[in-house]
C-alpha cells in the first residue's frame, strides 16, 4: 500500500475528564474512502473533532503525508487541506448559502473547487445562493455543508453522519454526489450509522466500540454480519 | 413648541448615546462580550485626545487621526492578549476582568491628570447654532447625530458586503465552526474589539468636547450606553442608534418637567421598556 494521506496513531481524547478515545489507529490511503461505523456514542464525532484540533490531541497522534500535524491549530487545517462536514450541518444561520460557501472559499486552498462548481453539482443551491443557509430544507442544507467543504479545495474531507435527521430518499441524493466528489481525487473519511451504505462506498473500514477500534480493516474482508456483530460490541465469531 | 423643541434636541442627544452603545453593541454581537470598562475607555480616549492637543496643539477633531488608530491599537491588543483567554461558555470571567480594567484606568487617569474636570476646545463650533423654524439647533449636536448615523451605517455596510464583516458574522453565529472552515477566530475577535475602539475614539472625543469630563465619568457613559443597547435589542446596530434617541427624547422630555428629573427619566424609560418588551426593540438575536 502506498504512503497513506492521513494517518491516525494511539489517539486518545475526550472532554474534560471524560476520556471517549482510546489509543485509536488507523490510515487512510490516497484518494480512498475509510468509513467508521459505531452505535452512538462509540466516539465517532469525537474522532473527527479531534483530527481537526477541536478537541485536545497529542502532537504525534494525527499524521498528514508523513507529517505529523496534533500541534497544528483548527483553523489551519483547512489550509493545511484537511476539513470536516460537521454532524448538524452547523450552517452559519446570518449568512446565505452563496455567504455560507464564500466564507470557506476565503479561508481554504485555492482550486477547482468554487461555489460555482457546488452549484454544478448540487444545481438546487444555484438556485437558492442569495436566501438564508438555513431556511433551505435538511437535505439542501447538507449541501450547503458539503458545498462549504469542497470549496476550501481540501485533499481530505471529513463526513460526519450527512445522513442524520434525512428522509431516506433525501439520504440518496446526497449520497449520490459523493462518488462524483471521490472521482476528483478526495479522499474521505465518512462516519455513518447505516452500515449498509457504508460498506457499498468504502474501501477499508473501521469499527468503533466505546472509543476503542474493535475492527478494522479492507471493506472486502468483512461481511455486513461480522461488521454488524462488532457495531454491537459483540466478540467477533 | 417646547415639547417639540425638547424632543428635537432629545433625538440629537441621543446620537452621542447610540455613539456610546455601537462599540458595545458590535462586540457583544460578535463575542458575546461585555465590556465593563466600556465607559472609561470613552474618558481615556478623551484624555488622550487632550493630551494630543496639548502637546501639538491640534484642533479637537483633527486629533481623531491620532487618537482613532491609537485607540483601535488598543482595543486590538487588549482583546488578543488579556480578553481572548477569558472568553468561553461561561459569561462572567470577561465581566470580571473588564471590570478590573475599569478600576485600573480610573485609577491611572486618577495619579496622571488628577480630580480637576477637563473639557476639550473645539473653537466657535461649540456654541454655534443653526435655526431651524422656531427651533435653534447646536451644530455640534447637530454634527455628533450625523457623525453617529454615518458611523452605524458603515459598520452595518462594513457587515453585510464586505468578507471581513462575513467573517464577523459567521464567528458570531458560531465560532468552533468558523473556526473548522479556517477562521482565526482570536484574530476575528481583535479586529471587533479595534472597531469597537475605533468608535470609542469618536465619542470619546465628541464627549469631551461637549462636556466636562474627570477621570470618574465613564460609569455613567457605560449606564447610558448599555441602556441604549438592551433597548434597541442585542445585537441590532440601529436598533442601538433608536435606542439611544428613546434615552435622549426620555432625558430632555424629563428636563422640561424638572431639571433634577432628566437623568432619572431616562432611567425610568428604560425600565418601561424592559418591563414590556425585555428583549428590546429590535432584537436580532436567540
Amino acid at each position: 500500500m502506498a504512503d497513506p494521506i492521513l494517518s491516525v496513531r494511539g489517539l486518545s481524547s475526550g472532554y474534560g475528564d471524560f476520556q471517549a478515545l482510546f489509543d485509536v489507529s488507523f490510515d487512510l490511503a490516497e484518494a480512498s474512502v475509510l468509513g467508521v461505523v459505531g452505535a452512538n456514542g462509540a466516539g465517532k464525532s469525537t474522532l473527527f473533532k479531534s483530527i481537526m484540533g477541536l478537541l485536545p490531541r497529542g502532537g504525534d497522534m494525527v499524521a498528514f503525508r508523513g507529517k505529523p500535524i496534533g500541534h497544528v491549530r483548527s483553523d489551519r487545517m483547512a489550509r493545511l487541506g484537511i476539513v470536516m462536514v460537521p454532524e448538524g450541518r452547523r450552517l452559519f444561520r446570518s449568512l446565505t448559502v452563496e455567504e455560507n460557501l464564500n466564507i470557506a472559499a476565503d479561508h481554504g486552498r485555492k482550486g477547482d473547487w468554487s461555489p460555482r462548481r457546488v452549484y454544478d453539482l448540487f444545481p438546487i443551491l444555484g438556485e437558492k445562493r442569495r436566501q438564508q443557509a438555513t431556511q433551505l430544507s435538511g437535505g439542501q442544507q447538507q449541501m450547503v455543508a458539503i458545498g462549504r467543504a469542497l470549496v476550501a479545495n481540501p485533499d481530505v474531507v471529513l463526513f460526519d453522519e450527512i445522513s442524520l435527521g434525512l428522509a431516506p430518499i433525501v439520504v440518496n441524493d446526497v449520497y449520490a454526489a459523493l462518488p462524483k466528489i471521490i472521482e476528483t481525487g478526495i479522499s474521505a473519511v465518512v462516519v455513518e450509522q447505516d452500515v449498509d451504505r457504508v460498506m457499498k462506498l468504502a474501501d477499508s473500514l473501521v469499527c468503533l466500540v466505546e472509543g476503542h477500534v474493535a475492527l478494522s480493516g479492507a471493506a472486502s474482508e468483512f461481511t455486513k454480519a461480522q461488521l454488524t456483530a462488532a457495531y454491537f460490541g459483540e466478540e467477533p465469531a | 413648541m417646547n415639547l417639540i423643541d425638547a424632543i428635537v434636541q432629545g433625538i440629537l442627544l441621543g446620537g452621542l448615546y447610540a455613539l456610546f452603545a455601537a462599540g458595545l453593541s458590535l462586540i457583544f454581537g460578535v463575542m458575546r462580550l461585555v465590556n465593563i470598562a466600556h465607559g472609561d475607555f470613552i474618558v481615556l480616549a478623551a484624555y488622550i485626545a487632550m493630551v494630543i492637543i496639548q502637546s501639538t496643539g491640534m484642533n479637537a477633531f483633527a486629533s481623531l487621526i491620532l487618537v482613532v488608530p491609537l485607540m483601535a491599537a488598543l482595543g486590538y491588543v487588549i482583546q488578543r492578549f488579556i480578553l481572548n483567554k477569558t472568553l468561553g461558555d461561561d459569561l462572567l470571567p470577561p465581566i470580571l476582568v473588564t471590570f478590573g480594567l475599569a478600576v485600573v484606568i480610573q485609577n491611572t487617569l486618577l495619579t496622571v491628570f488628577e480630580t480637576n474636570t477637563r473639557r476639550l476646545s473645539a473653537g466657535p463650533i461649540e456654541t454655534a447654532s443653526v435655526a431651524v423654524g422656531p427651533i435653534s439647533l447646536g451644530v455640534l449636536p447637530l454634527l455628533t447625530f450625523a457623525v453617529a448615523v454615518g458611523l452605524i451605517l458603515l459598520l452595518e455596510v462594513g457587515f453585510f458586503r464586505s468578507r471581513i464583516g462575513r467573517a464577523f458574522r459567521a464567528t458570531s453565529d458560531d465560532p468552533a465552526t468558523a473556526q473548522a472552515i479556517g477562521v482565526d477566530t482570536r484574530h476575528i475577535f481583535a479586529l471587533a474589539m479595534a472597531l469597537s475602539f475605533a468608535v470609542i475614539a469618536v465619542a470619546g472625543v465628541l464627549l469631551a468636547v461637549r462636556s466636562n469630563f474627570d477621570p470618574f465619568s465613564g460609569p455613567a457613559r457605560l449606564i447610558y450606553g448599555f441602556e441604549a443597547v438592551i433597548i434597541g435589542g442585542l445585537g441590532s446596530l440601529w436598533g442601538t442608534l433608536a435606542g439611544g434617541i428613546v434615552i435622549g427624547v426620555s432625558q430632555a422630555i424629563g428636563a422640561q418637567i424638572s431639571p433634577a428629573f432628566q437623568t432619572l427619566a431616562g432611567h425610568l424609560v428604560f425600565f418601561a421598556v424592559l418591563a414590556i418588551k425585555p428583549r428590546g426593540l429590535f432584537p436580532r438575536m436567540d
